[in-house]
C-alpha cells in the first residue's frame, strides 16, 4: 500500500471519540460483556497457559521456516485441484481477484468477512473494475450499507446500536416496517442475503488458517453466512496473508481451542469450515488461493516486530484494552484497531502514515496477558516508538529528551534543575500544587493538578541526617 | 542486611516523603540503608517513549552506582520493572558485553519494596499503625510486569488501625502511562475518571499503591476535584507508627 503522511492522528480522533457519550456507552458495555464471557470460558481450561505457549511456539516455528511451509502449502493445494497465486502487495492481489472475476464474466461477488481484503482495499478495487462486492457477514453488511467504517476486527459494527441498524435497514433495504429486535433485524438481512447466495456465482473470502500438510484452508465464523459463500458459488477465491499458515492438521487442535474462547467467548465456533482444493460435484468447482505478502516479510525480518505475525485476530486485546474500550476503533483510523492495530498498522502500511499509533497505549500490559499466542504487545509498541523517533526529523521532544539525558547523567545538574523548577513553578503553584503551565505541564494540568516541587529533595534530607 | 536505596528521580524531586518513609521503615526493621549519591534516573521515560538508545548512559550510571550493593530496594514498581525488562533489551545491539554481564548480575538483586519485604525477607507485619480507611490500586507494572500479587495486601492487612476497602475493577489502568498522560491527554483523563469513580465509590480517605507516578495521576485528579480523598504511597503507610499520629497528623 502506498504510504502517506498521517492525516488523522490518534490523539485528535480520540478526543472526539471520548467526548461521544453514546459511543462511550456502546463500546464500554460491549467490551465489558465480552471480557466477562472470555474470562469465564478461559477459566474452564486448566491448561490454558500451556495452550498459549503451544500456540506461540507453533506460530514461531512456522514463521521461522515460512519459505518451506509456503511451498508445501502451494503443492498440497495444487495437488487437490486448487490454483495458487502469489501477490507482493494489495494492488497485485486485487488484480488477481479481478482477473478471475473477468474471466468468468462475473459482475457481482459475495464476500465472507475478511480483514485482509479490507487491508488491501479489495472492495474499492472491485468497484472500480465494475464488479459489485456484497458483504454477507451481518456486521460487515451493516458497515457496507451505511457507508461506514469498521471499528472492531471481530465486531465491525460494535459502535452501532439496534435503533441505528433498524433505520439503516429500512432505508437501504426498502422496508416499510421493521422492529429493532435482533431476530427481526437478522431476518431482514437474511431475506436480502439469501437471494445473493443463490444467484451470485463467485465468492471471495479471507482465511483464518492454511494447513500446510493437507492443503486445507479454514474459516471460522458464527453466522453460517460464510459457509453459504464457501459452498454455493461455482468459483471461490481466498485471499490469505502468508502468516496464516499452520504446519499440520493436528495443530488445529491448539488453535481451535485458543481462538473461539479468546474471541467470542465461546467454547467452539458455531461454524468451522474447512476445504481442500476442489471436490468434483460438491461445492465450488474452481478454487483460487491468493497468498499475500504486503510487507509481511519485512515484518518477519524484524527481530522484535515479527511476533506480530503470530496474531490469530481473536480481538481479545481490543476488548481488554483500557484505551480501546474508551475510544472505540475509529480513533485508530485503520482496519486493524486496538493494541494489535497499534502495532500492525505501522508495520503494514508504513510508520509515516501511522506514527501516532505506537503511542496510543499506556503500556498497561493487559493485552499481553490475554493474547492467546503471547504477543508481547507492549514490547513491540516500545520498539515501534523507537522507530517512530528515528524516522521523524527534528522535534522539540527530541531536544528536550536529549537535555533530560544530560541532566540525569549528572547528579549535580539534576539538583540544579530541581532548584530552577522551584523558582520557575512559582507563577503556577499554590498550596503545594501546580494548576497550569506550558507544554506538557499544560497538557497535564488541563484536568489534573500536579504536585509542586517541594523545598527539600530526598537528597537534601539525606544530607541533613549525616 | 545492607540495603541500597534506589530512590528514583521523581521520588527524589517530587515525593521525598516516600523516600524518607522507606528509609525509616527499613531501619526500623533493623537494616542498614545506604544511598549511593551518584544515582539519578533509571531511564524509564526515555526507553518507554522511544529513546532507548539515548538512555544507555543511564543504564551505565545505574550499574556503577549499585554494582557493589547486597540488595537494591526501590519504592517504585515501574522503575524496577524497567530495570528488569528493558535494560538487557536496550543493550542487545550495543556489543558492550561487560555492561551486559554487569546488568545480568545486578538485576536479580533489585527489588520493589513490597516484594522485598514479603518475598525476600518474609515479613508481613512491619509494626505499622495507620488508623485510616484505605483502598489499594494495583498499578499495571506491579500487577503485570513484577507480579507482586498479594504482597502489598498482606502488608496492608497487618497494619493496625487500617480499614482496607477493596477497589472495584482494580486491575484497570489509571491512565497514567508516563508520557501517554500528556501525549494522549483526553484518553488518559477518560481512563482516570473511571478510576476516580471507583476510588470515590469505596468511600476511602486514602488510595495507596506502589508507584508515586500513578498516585500522582490519581491524586492529581482527586485534588482538582477537591474530592477530599488523597493518595499516599504504601511506604508511608508502612512507616507510620502510633507516635506519628499522637505527635501530630501526618502529611
Ligand atoms: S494480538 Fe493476540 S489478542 Fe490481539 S487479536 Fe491478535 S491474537 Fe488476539
Amino acid at each position: 500500500m502506498a504510504s502517506a503522511a498521517e492525516r488523522h492522528t490518534f490523539p485528535e480522533l480520540a478526543k472526539r471519540a471520548v467526548a461521544d457519550t453514546q459511543l462511550r456507552r456502546n463500546i464500554g458495555n460491549a467490551t465489558q460483556t465480552i471480557r466477562a464471557k472470555r474470562a469465564a470460558v478461559v477459566a474452564e481450561v486448566p491448561d490454558w497457559e500451556d495452550l498459549r505457549e503451544a500456540g506461540r511456539s507453533l506460530k514461531e516455528h512456522t514463521l521461522r521456516s515460512l519459505d518451506r511451509y509456503l511451498v508445501q502449502l502451494e503443492e498440497a493445494v495444487t495437488k487437490a485441484g486448487g490454483q495458487v497465486h502469489w501477490a507482493r502487495d494489495g494492488a497485485e492481489a486485487s488484480r488477481i481477484v479481478i482477473e478471475i472475476a473477468e474471466r468468468h464474466s462475473v459482475k457481482e461477488v459475495i464476500k465472507v468477512k475478511s480483514i485482509t481484503t479490507e487491508e488491501i482495499k479489495l472492495n474499492e478495487a472491485l468497484e472500480a473494475a465494475g464488479i459489485r462486492p456484497f458483504e454477507t457477514d451481518l456486521a460487515e453488511l451493516i458497515i457496507q450499507l451505511g457507508d461506514d467504517v469498521s471499528s472492531h476486527i471481530l465486531v465491525p459494527a460494535i459502535h452501532r446500536n439496534r435503533a441505528e441498524i433498524r433505520e439503516l435497514f429500512m432505508r437501504k433495504l426498502g422496508l416499510t416496517e421493521l422492529s429493532d429486535r435482533p431476530s427481526d433485524l437478522t431476518a431482514a438481512a437474511r431475506t436480502y442475503l439469501r437471494e445473493k447466495f443463490l444467484t451470485v456465482p463467485m465468492a471471495v473470502s479471507g482465511a483464518n488458517f492454511g494447513i500446510c500438510d493437507t492443503g486445507t484452508i479454514c474459516v471460522v465464523e458464527s453466522e453460517g453466512n460464510g459457509r453459504m459463500c464457501l459452498t454455493l458459488p461455482q468459483v471461490l477465491v481466498s485471499v490469505m496473508g502468508v502468516e496464516k499458515l499452520v504446519p499440520t492438521w493436528e495443530d488445529m487442535e491448539v488453535f481451535l481451542q485458543l481462538l473461539p474462547r479468546s474471541s467470542t467467548g465461546e467454547r467452539m465456533n458455531p461454524y468451522n469450515s474447512f476445504w481442500t482444493g476442489v471436490m468434483p460435484g460438491d461445492g465450488p468447482q474452481e478454487f483460487h488461493l491468493v497468498l499475500l505478502d504486503n510487507r509481511r516479510t519485512d515484518v518477519l525480518a524484524d527481530r522484535t516486530g515479527r511476533q506480530t505475525l503470530n496474531c490469530i485476530r481473536c480481538s481479545a486485546c481490543l476488548n481488554i484494552c483500557p484505551v480501546y474500550s474508551r475510544t472505540g476503533g475509529h480513533a485508530y483510523h485503520s482496519e486493524y484497531q486496538g493494541p494489535i492495530g497499534a502495532i500492525l498498522t505501522p508495520q503494514l502500511h508504513g510508520m509515516e502514515s501511522a506514527a501516532s499509533l505506537p503511542y496510543a497505549s499506556s503500556l498497561c500490559g493487559a493485552c499481553y496477558e490475554v493474547c492467546p499466542v503471547k504477543i508481547n504487545i507492549p514490547e513491540v509498541l516500545v520498539h515501534l516508538r523507537t522507530r517512530a523517533v528515528a524516522q521523524s526529523g527534528f522535534t522539540l521532544e527530541k531536544l528536550a529528551m536529549g537535555a533530560a539525558i544530560r541532566m540525569f547523567d549528572n547528579p549535580r545538574l539534576l539538583e540544579t534543575a530541581q532548584k530552577i523548577a522551584r523558582v520557575a513553578q512559582r507563577p503556577f503553584a499554590s498550596d503545594g500544587y501546580i494548576t497550569g503551565g506550558i507544554g506538557p505541564v499544560r497538557q497535564w494540568t488541563k484536568a489534573r493538578d500536579l504536585p509542586a516541587v517541594p523545598s527539600q529533595s530526598f537528597r537534601d534530607w539525606w544530607r541533613t541526617r549525616r | 542486611m545492607r540495603v541500597a536505596l534506589f530512590i528514583t528521580c521523581y521520588n527524589d524531586t517530587l515525593f521525598p516523603q516516600t523516600g524518607i518513609a522507606t528509609v525509616r521503615l527499613l531501619e526500623r526493621l533493623g537494616h542498614t540503608v545506604e544511598f549511593p549519591e551518584n544515582q539519578t534516573c533509571c531511564g524509564q521515560m526515555h526507553s518507554n517513549t522511544g529513546y532507548g538508545d539515548e538512555a544507555i548512559p543511564l543504564i551505565r550510571r545505574f550499574v556503577k552506582a549499585f554494582r557493589d550493593a547486597e540488595v537494591v530496594v526501590s519504592p517504585s514498581s515501574s522503575c524496577v520493572s524497567n530495570i528488569r525488562t528493558a535494560y538487557l533489551r536496550s543493550l542487545v545491539d550495543t556489543g558492550d558485553e561487560a555492561l551486559k554481564r554487569d546488568v545480568a548480575d545486578l538485576v536479580p538483586r533489585v527489588f520493589e519494596l513490597s516484594q522485598f519485604l514479603v518475598e525476600k525477607l518474609g515479613v508481613e507485619d512491619v509494626g505499622a499503625y495507620y488508623p485510616r480507611r484505605v483502598t489499594y490500586h494495583p498499578t499495571c507494572n506491579s500487577l503485570r510486569a513484577l507480579k507482586v500479587g498479594e504482597a502489598p495486601l498482606k502488608l496492608l492487612r497487618a497494619v493496625r488501625g487500617l480499614d482496607l476497602i477493596e477497589l472495584p475493577d482494580a486491575q484497570e489502568c489509571c491512565g497514567f502511562g508516563g508520557t501517554f498522560a500528556v501525549k494522549n491527554e483526553d484518553t488518559s483523563v477518560a481512563m482516570l475518571s473511571d478510576k476516580m469513580r471507583t476510588v470515590l465509590g469505596t468511600r476511602a480517605e486514602i488510595c495507596t499503591a506502589l508507584d508515586s507516578s500513578c498516585l500522582m495521576h490519581i491524586g492529581g485528579g482527586l485534588h482538582r476535584l477537591r474530592s477530599g480523598v488523597r493518595t499516599v504511597h504504601l511506604a508511608e503507610i508502612l512507616a507510620s507508627t502510633e507516635g506519628d499520629f499522637i505527635h501530630g497528623e501526618r502529611r
